[in-house]
């Protein structure tokens, strides 16, 4: 396993946490480090208690860890929470004239920083911020020009006095821990490579840019508002229509509308706003137009715990909507793949000319990841698949009257040829009521059961066809392991390494995380599955949303699980200590407990 | 805007027409809000091609189906929604919306307000007949007090909403109302609406021959006054227009209460759109551009 470091910074909203965490991540990724950072926090602008985390290394870091190296408390009910989870050979940087320490565990290194005597307490509100930000990086091993660097492009808005001033105090909190306090036994290293560090969120709107998206609106809706930030700051560089609307019924409609005017079309929001967007993605599959709609998951039910992260809304999707009709469903695996999925979920909703939904979650939309640029690929394949844009591209001989074109054309693939308006000769009417080839409504006057029948099957032969352009999930590790852990979306990085850690405590452990939901692909994950030893579901709610749709696929039914429902991400430590007790036969449900109160 | 095999100077009547005849009572007033449509774009000569007619859901939302023009019959209430998305994606469309007042001022009320306030640029026809006729007969929004229907069957309670102050208070550019009985002067409306370069709105009465006993051809004929009929009438004046607006009872004004002409459209107003429909554009970022994205979070 790779060697990580990992700070904590914990304080109350307003106390300036955000902007130490992204000094040192700036700090970190120039090394050529990686991290993964995530902050838990509340739904409130000043007061109550945010924490956040990064952990950095010289690979991947796939989540934040179940280990703190430096604590910073910005207060004492910061200090009063943290310290205690403190382990041997971390250290605590704290104002020693505000802040009184807790009890420490053996091996941690307490360091109180006389913060008015370094500092113009009275000038800088935020001196001792900048001063455990100077003591903490000469602590990492870390030359001070690196934060002197950052420190002027940080404040290079507010004039020279103010650059000088900050690099004074961070120098102040450098020198005196070099007099002060004992560094840790490692120096953060240093490598060669280049990253971009990013929120699953921008990585999805990016995603939206890279794939030709031209239309976008939403409504805010924690934890899903950071896509509409980065769409509005960069529409008119990218050439993308950004819209807020009133609400997400407007939303859905709009992004529908826009869909069907002949461009791509997405929209984001969390469970209670896809709620409200149900009857629109109804539409969609009717009137076969394609749109792609972001679900960043959050603590439901209801308004629920907006600012916390949870894998509940997987039956909403799977149901949302009366009827039956085609829909693709994919769960993001990690911040790069939040990029990556979006051209691909665009290709496949085009060819198939439905609705697909993006199971994002609070983890991933608002953690942050050092991602190889190269991962940024803003040249994906794009497939529009059957749509006609002019008179020449159709083929055929549709010209003339409204009806004469067949919009609805029954195909062996269930794919009809899509013509835009304002194209010569395919004047067609898309309708929500249940039509004919022509587009003709066949639910009033017309009604007709072999009609109905038709359009019905003729919808749904597009199933097999997804199915089949959609890979299936692939085991990883030794297939022979003790324990197999099955997982989906935004759990693989920490599954990933809570396998480490069994295996090198002699547990060998393997993992089968599923990314796409619909299609499932149930045969070829019940030929995974076939001779595992032990299979264990991990998934972050209370219910085991995905061990019941498995089992409703595919009557499998797993040898245990391990959920967590408290609005906290799992930690590696979590799954693996629920794996112990459930391979010595203690329980076949372990619901771990969050020892971080955040 | 004319392209292709159509050439819009020699559209008739008979090229407007769909592909099935419309499936309402007879005698009801939607047939002759489907023929001012037909005519007033057969005498604008826009290619049919080039015209979009969304509705929602509900007896009048049936028009779409009725008309050649390209057409999206959508969800309940959403019409006004779809069309926006449909406009800004290609705002080279001349985009009509039709429905009834249950689905525009009863289910669809929030997109309608917002609609206009944003000044988006396309007329959006109400086939007001004050009465839910689809669901056989229960009170609409703009059903008037002591009226007696299936869902309120001691008499309305509640007061009903006046669709022309409401769209004057909420900032749009273009208000009129019509009557399916004065066929010229619809026809006229919908002309003056298509053109006018932003929100138009123009609810019609379109009597419920089946379910409305009370607002009937024969109540409202009498009734009805022209507002081109008064001279000194000016429909620049907002004051005046909202003013005329509260006038109900012996007298009911219909014609062109206000437009102004000078704010943007919604289109118009966003400099993303400067370059032609984005329906057109290349979808790809541009390399440098892109580059420039990727670098700020490095």
């Amino acid at each position: 396993m790779q060697q990580t470091f990992a700070i904590g910074i914990g304080g109350a909203a307003g106390q300036g946490v955000a902007t130490p965490g992204d000094i040192f991540a700036k700090i970190f990724s120039r090394r050529g480090l990686s991290l993964n950072a995530y902050n838990a926090y509340q739904s409130i602008i000043r007061g109550g208690h945010t924490f956040l985390t990064i952990r950095t290394g010289t690979e991947k870091v796939s989540n934040i860890g179940d280990r703190i190296d430096l604590l910073i408390p910005l207060n004492q009910d910061s200090m009063d929470r943290h310290l205690r989870l403190l382990g041997s050979g971390a250290a605590c940087i704290y104002n020693a004239e505000t802040i009184t320490p807790a009890p420490a565990a053996d091996g941690v290194q307490l360091c109180p920083l006389p913060v008015s005597q370094l500092a113009d307490i009275a000038r800088n509100k935020v001196a001792q911020n900048t001063l455990a930000i100077g003591a903490g990086l000469h602590m990492m091993g870390v030359g001070f020009q690196a934060l002197e660097n950052v420190l002027g492009e940080q404040f290079k808005k507010k004039g020279e006095a103010v650059v000088a001033e900050n690099v004074g105090i961070a120098r102040a909190g450098y020198d005196y821990a070099a007099a002060h306090f004992a560094a840790f036994p490692n120096p953060l290293p240093k490598t060669e490579n280049r990253y971009a560090i990013l929120s699953g969120n921008i990585a999805m709107a990016m995603g939206g840019a890279a794939a030709g998206v031209k239309f976008y609106c939403a409504y805010p809706m924690s934890p899903s508002t950071g896509v509409l930030h980065w769409m509005a700051a960069h529409a008119r560089k990218a050439g993308i229509m950004v819209r807020q609307v009133e609400d997400e019924i407007g939303v859905i409609n709009m992004a529908i509308g826009a869909a069907h005017a002949g461009v791509r079309a997405m929209c984001a929001t969390s469970g209670g706003g896809f709620a409200l967007m149900s009857e629109g993605l109804g539409m969609s599959a009717m009137i076969e137009t394609p749109v792609v709609v972001i679900d960043c998951q959050r603590a439901g039910p209801s308004t629920g715990v907006p600012t916390k992260t949870e894998q509940g809304d997987l039956w909403q999707m799977l149901g949302a909507a009366f009827g039956d009709y085609p829909r693709v469903i994919v769960a993001p695996l990690d911040i790069t793949d939040c990029f990556k999925i979006i051209p691909e979920i665009f290709n496949l909703v085009d060819r198939f000319q439905c609705p697909g939904l993006v199971l994002c979650d609070l983890l991933l939309s608002e953690g942050r990841l050092g991602v190889d640029p190269k991962d940024l690929d803003f040249s994906p394949p794009i497939d529009r698949g059957e749509l006609i844009t002019s008179r020449g591209n159709g083929g055929g001989s549709a010209v003339g009257k409204n009806g004469d074109y067949l919009r609805y054309r029954n195909t062996e693939s269930g794919i009809s040829p899509r013509a835009i308006p304002g194209v010569a000769g395919y004047i067609h009417t898309a309708a929500t009521d249940e039509h004919q080839e022509d587009g003709v409504l066949i639910s009033d006057e017309f009604t007709n059961p072999a009609k109905r029948r038709t359009m019905m099957e003729k919808r749904m032969r597009k199933v097999a066809g997804i199915e089949a352009a959609v890979l299936p999930p692939l085991l990883s590790g030794p297939r022979d392991a003790d324990v197999t852990l099955i997982g989906w979306g935004s759990t693989k990085g920490v599954i990933e390494e809570a396998c480490e850690i069994l295996n090198e405590q002699g547990i060998s452990a393997n993992q089968l995380q599923i990314r796409w939901l619909v299609p499932l692909h149930g045969e070829a994950i019940l030929e995974i599955l076939e001779g595992t030893r032990h299979t264990i579901i991990v998934e972050n709610n209370y219910s085991g949303q995905f061990a019941r749709y498995l089992r409703s696929e595919t009557s499998f039914v797993a040898d245990g699980h391990i959920r967590k429902y408290d609005g906290e991400p799992f930690l590696p430590h979590h799954i693996v200590e629920a794996v112990k007790e459930q391979l010595a036969g203690k329980t076949k449900l372990s619901v771990p407990t969050h020892e971080i109160l955040v | 805007m004319a392209t292709g095999v159509q050439r819009a100077n020699q559209l008739t009547i008979a090229d407007l027409k769909g592909k099935v005849d419309p499936d309402w009572c007879p005698g009801c007033g939607d047939f002759g809000v489907l023929a001012a449509i037909q005519k007033a774009l057969v005498e604008l000569r826009i290619p049919t091609h080039n015209t979009v007619t969304i509705s929602g859901i509900g007896c009048s939302s049936n028009l779409p189906g009725y008309i050649n023009t390209y057409g999206m019959h959508t969800l309940h209430g959403r019409a006004l929604a779809v069309a926006t998305g449909l406009k800004l994606a290609n705002h080279e469309l001349t985009v009509l919306v039709t429905g009834g007042d249950g689905d525009g001022f009863g289910i669809g009320g929030n997109h309608f307000m917002h609609c206009m306030r944003r000044n988006v640029d396309l007329l959006y026809i109400v086939m007001d007949n004050q009465i839910y006729g689809l669901t056989t007969g229960q009170s609409s929004p703009t059903s008037r007090l002591g009226m007696k229907t299936k869902s309120m069957p001691f008499g309305n309670i509640e007061a009903p909403v006046n669709p022309i102050s409401l769209a004057l208070a909420a900032g749009a550019t273009f208000v009129a109302r019509g009557f399916s009985g004065e066929q010229k002067h619809l026809t006229e409306l919908i002309k003056q609406g298509i053109q006018h370069q932003g929100f138009s709105f123009l609810d019609v009465f379109s009597p419920c021959v089946t379910y409305n006993h009370d607002n009937t051809y024969q109540w409202f004929r009498p009734r009805v006054k022209k507002l081109e009929d008064d001279t000194t009438y000016d429909p620049t004046v907002w004051t005046a227009a909202m003013e005329k607006s509260l006038l109900w009872g012996e007298e009911i004004p219909i014609g062109k209460f206000f437009q102004r002409t000078d704010l943007p459209t919604l289109h118009g107003a966003e400099p993303v759109l400067n370059d032609g429909p984005l329906v057109h554009r290349d979808p790809r970022v541009p390399p440098d551009i892109a580059r420039l994205f990727v670098e700020e979070l490095m």
